[in-house]
């Protein structure tokens, strides 16, 4: 985990060049979309489509304010209350996640449980699993227990859904570290904790910051069970851009682009500070340095 | 009581002993999976045998196999299921195409990679929701772009999502758009992985770059490749949104997925017990999925190990 990530060969600037140029096509949808979120209505469904117009920050501004016809006055929506509990939500439960997986992944590794790859077969295979396998249960479960709506049910139910995750690529991580530094930290009389915490975890602690933004990319847009589960106050952003959709007046795209903007950059961000975290992670720690 | 437990050192000591560290130590990731996945996951099992209906105040009555009975002598879950495979084949093929040849690109150093990387990483962090929208939009005859680039080469406006090929093409296009950096992001740990001095070998041997790629590079890769299958064959098998915002099934039940079918199954006909039946069914082709996977994950471990 301490070598550096390396490249095959170095290229120059002209190659930067022809990769910007394929990574634009690449990105090109989505330049569509941050395009159309400063589009007026009427630029949004042009025909034929336009490139060049005059940009407006109205979409911006309804996504927190909607100024109503009838009394000319504007009302705040809760949009900023959905992006907080996207926050709020998707960060507490990758962290819990994180943090529980990480225990979990320190036993797997350093002290086996009789039956322990059973155990982690189990625990890859509810990743795997179709989430409308567990729907109806779940829904049913929720309103029998009163979890239905609140903050602690959805972040426990997305803290189960990115433990396995978690589990699986700690455990590669601490794999890869030298017992024999545990021990030899154990012979000079340091507490089984200190040698949790004093020598595992700084020396996986890239890998965990990999688990923690990939764990983030899935959760952040999880849509199914937050729309079925989530109440008035602690929607979150995707069932709030979805219930954008149902108006009679057909889709207002500019509105909607301006919501997926402003939902990007969030995640976008983290994504940048961590890549290289990211690049490493991915493999489940299947490829040793 | 207390006099006892002071001397044995009490539950406390007793929790805390060496030979329990591990135990204790996997409780709580086992006990919220069990709580939150696991049990929901017997119960829907237990509801597969019964005829309940998530609508009707009516109290189920045992129904043994007749559930999986019914779903698996029915033409249409046949039907969903070829939908399916097409849709996961072609988008797989698509995804490790395009997540080739952009590793490939990416596997140089140069100046500004971080960035232009992030352009690519970006599909990826959309929502599934935004995602369909916006491809409906492209796609759409009157205001969509695509048929606006396509109207040079066609005559009429083109309409993309009208037949049942152009349907499942839509879909596959924006499904393998989403998730190729993610194949990407694969097969370039592969391609950092091979070490140096094999490239410097051939270098020095003189060896095409054909050669080169097919004796040094494929071989590094061959696993990560078939990892990528496998778990994108997994998640695309899952592919539910994008299609049901897209052509909601559409036109026909030509792009109706399983998973498409199964919500309509329990939410919309409120088949509940029938829903759950092809559920586990679904389940068992993921779980032997998963075990092709994780063989694959351990011959990795092998090889670099």
């Amino acid at each position: 985990m301490t070598k550096r990530y390396r490249e095959i060969g170095k290229a120059g600037w002209s190659y930067t060049l022809i990769t910007s140029l394929v990574g634009l096509i690449y990105f090109s949808p989505v330049l569509w979309i941050i395009l159309t979120s400063f589009k007026t209505r009427t630029d949004a469904l042009a025909v034929p489509p336009k490139l060049f117009f005059t940009p407006t920050l109205d979409n911006f501004a309804s996504v927190f304010y909607r100024s109503s016809i009838t009394t000319g006055t504007s009302q705040a929506t809760d949009m900023a209350l959905y992006f907080f509990n996207s926050i709020f939500i998707a960060g507490t439960s990758v962290g819990l996640a994180l943090i529980v997986g990480t225990l979990a992944a320190y036993a797997f590794s350093r002290y086996p449980l009789r039956g322990n790859d059973t155990y982690l077969f189990i625990i890859l295979t509810t990743r795997m699993m179709p989430p409308i396998v567990v729907i109806i249960p779940i829904f049913l479960m929720f309103r029998l227990s009163g979890l239905a709506g609140s903050y602690w049910g959805i972040i426990l139910l997305y803290t189960a859904f990115n433990i396995p995750f978690s589990v699986w690529l700690v455990k590669s991580f601490f794999d890869e570290l030298n017992p024999e530094i545990e021990d030899a930290a154990r012979m000079d009389g340091a507490s089984e904790g200190r040698v949790f915490f004093r020598f595992c975890i700084p020396q996986i602690l890239a890998g965990l910051s990999a688990t923690f933004v990939f764990g983030l990319i899935l959760t952040w847009n999880e849509f199914l069970f937050a729309l079925l589960l989530t109440g008035v106050e602690t929607r979150t952003v995707p069932v709030a851009m979805a219930r954008t959709l149902g108006g009679e007046v057909g889709v207002d795209y500019g509105l909607l682009a301006a919501i997926v903007t402003l939902f990007l950059l969030p995640i976008f961000f983290v994504t940048f500070l961590l890549q290289n975290q990211l690049l490493r992670g991915v493999t489940f720690g299947t490829v040793k340095k | 009581m207390a006099e006892i437990n002071r001397r044995t050192g009490g539950f406390g000591a007793w929790l805390l002993d060496p030979k329990r560290r591990g135990a204790l130590l996997v409780t709580p990731a086992i006990v919220i999976l069990f709580v939150m996945n696991i049990f929901p996951l017997l119960w829907s099992f237990g509801l597969s045998f019964f005829n309940y209906k998530a609508s009707s105040l009516k109290v189920p009555t045992f129904r043994g196999l007749s559930n999986y009975e019914r779903v698996l002598t029915d033409e249409k879950v046949w039907e969903r299921f070829q939908t399916t495979a097409i849709i996961v084949g072609s988008s797989v093929i698509l995804q490790l195409i395009i997540g080739f040849l952009l590793a490939l690109m990416f596997a140089k150093a140069f100046p500004m990679r971080r960035i232009v990387l992030m352009l690519v990483l970006t599909p990826m962090m959309l929502s599934f929701v935004s995602v369909g929208v916006f491809f409906k939009l492209f796609y759409e005859p009157t205001f969509g772009i695509v048929s606006y680039l396509l109207s040079a080469f066609t005559e009429d406006r083109f309409v993309v999502l009208g037949s049942p090929a152009g349907a499942i093409a839509g879909i596959v296009i924006a499904d393998a758009w989403m998730w190729s950096p993610f194949v990407m992001l694969l097969v370039l740990a592969g391609l950092v992985s091979v070490p140096k001095y094999l490239y410097e070998a051939a270098e020095i041997d003189r060896a095409s770059s054909l050669r080169r790629f097919w004796t040094i590079t494929f071989p590094y890769i061959k696993s990560l490749l078939l990892l990528a299958v496998l778990f994108r064959t997994i998640e695309t098998f899952k592919l539910f949104d994008i299609v049901y915002i897209i052509t909601e099934g559409g036109p026909g039940s030509s792009t109706e997925t399983i998973a498409v079918y199964l919500y309509r199954t329990a939410f919309q006909f409120f088949k509940t017990s029938q829903s759950s039946a092809l559920a586990y069914i679904v389940l068992f082709i993921v779980v032997v999925m998963t075990n092709l996977y994780l063989y694959a994950v351990n011959r990795r471990a092998e090889e670099v190990g």
